[in-house]
């Protein structure tokens, strides 16, 4: 059971299928209580990685929260596709939200093109994280991800 | 192999339901799906500035099949602006696609007002949460339920 997962009628069967046994070295080696909501670096997922990178590296944050929310989806166990980040950084001082939005968008363009289907952001300046240090939560999933081809194809690419 | 299952899924979609994107208020798009595909970015062009609130989304406001989609569906209904433009990226995939080439934004939902895009769900929650949202429907002159409330509770 997916301890993540919110009480919707809707995730019922994505609970059922994550029941079956998985066999790939990432479900062995994960106790179901993996969702954790600190930020430890993931060796073995290659594109919170890259997040954290790319972001690092364009927007010298202060502070940087990288959250793989893929569990929360409808999405198969282990997926790289549904993120949410928190970036503060004196480069979004004087800019309006939408900018700062496409600041982080641009810095994760490859991946937002590939294999990441979601992205929510939180773009804050360092006074304004002082004044409210707290990480907003995503809506519950309403499965549009199931059955849906274009996820299946990003998360194709995600394993390439 | 992919592009199979794309053929097949788009078969599918448009053989089932003959279904154009259609905005909230129950108002049909009448073009015909092929012009759509044909010149996605000048339609688009068109379809914002149509109505001054415009949502790209994923489901109906009356059924969304997305939470984020959701949460600017709700956002609106608390403000009262039930007269807006929906228009559902899942029915079109070139919709999907040329809404997100158009805007230069990688994700669904994406909000407009006035024909500006003004960005997704974070955004219009934020904006929702510090109180921008009511003055910028103010702008539409769009009157939001929760100044009327507000101003009722003095």
């Amino acid at each position: 059971m997916q301890g993540g997962l919110l009480p919707h009628p809707l995730m019922l069967p994505t609970v059922l299928r994550c029941a079956r046994p998985i066999s790939t070295s990432l479900a062995l080696s994960r106790p179901l209580a993996h969702f954790r909501p600190h930020m430890d670096p993931d060796p073995s997922r290659p594109v919170e990685r890259a997040i954290r990178s790319k972001l690092t590296n364009t927007l010298q944050p202060d502070y940087l929260e990288v959250h793989n929310e893929s569990h929360m989806h409808a999405v198969p166990p282990g997926s790289e596709s549904h993120f949410r980040v928190l970036v503060v950084s004196s480069q979004f001082e004087g800019l309006a939200l939408i900018k700062r939005h496409r600041l982080v968008n641009e810095a994760l363009k490859e991946e937002l093109s590939s294999c990441v289907h979601a992205l929510a952001i939180q773009a804050k300046t360092p006074e304004q994280w002082g004044s409210n240090p707290t990480l907003a939560k995503s809506p519950p999933c309403m499965g549009g991800s199931r059955g849906d081809h274009t996820v299946e194809e990003k998360l194709k690419g995600g394993r390439e | 192999m992919n592009s199979l299952i794309k053929i097949t899924a788009r078969c599918l979609r448009s053989g089932a339901q003959a279904y154009l994107p259609r905005p909230a208020d129950g108002r049909t798009w009448s073009a015909p799906a092929r012009f759509l595909c044909a010149d996605v970015k000048k339609d688009l062009g068109e379809i914002v500035k149509k109505d001054k609130v415009v949502v790209f989304m994923k489901g109906t406001p009356a059924q969304p099949m997305c939470g984020f989609s959701n949460a600017v569906v709700q956002i609106l209904r608390m403000h009262g602006v039930d007269e807006y433009a929906a228009y559902n990226v899942l029915e079109d995939q070139d919709l999907r696609q040329g809404v997100k080439d158009f805007s230069n934004w990688p994700t669904i939902p994406q909000v407009y007002f006035n024909g500006e895009f003004v960005g997704g769900c974070d955004i219009l929650l934020q904006m929702h949460q510090n109180g921008d949202l009511v003055d910028e429907l103010q702008k539409l002159g769009i009157s939001s339920a929760l100044l009327n409330a507000e101003k009722e509770s003095k």
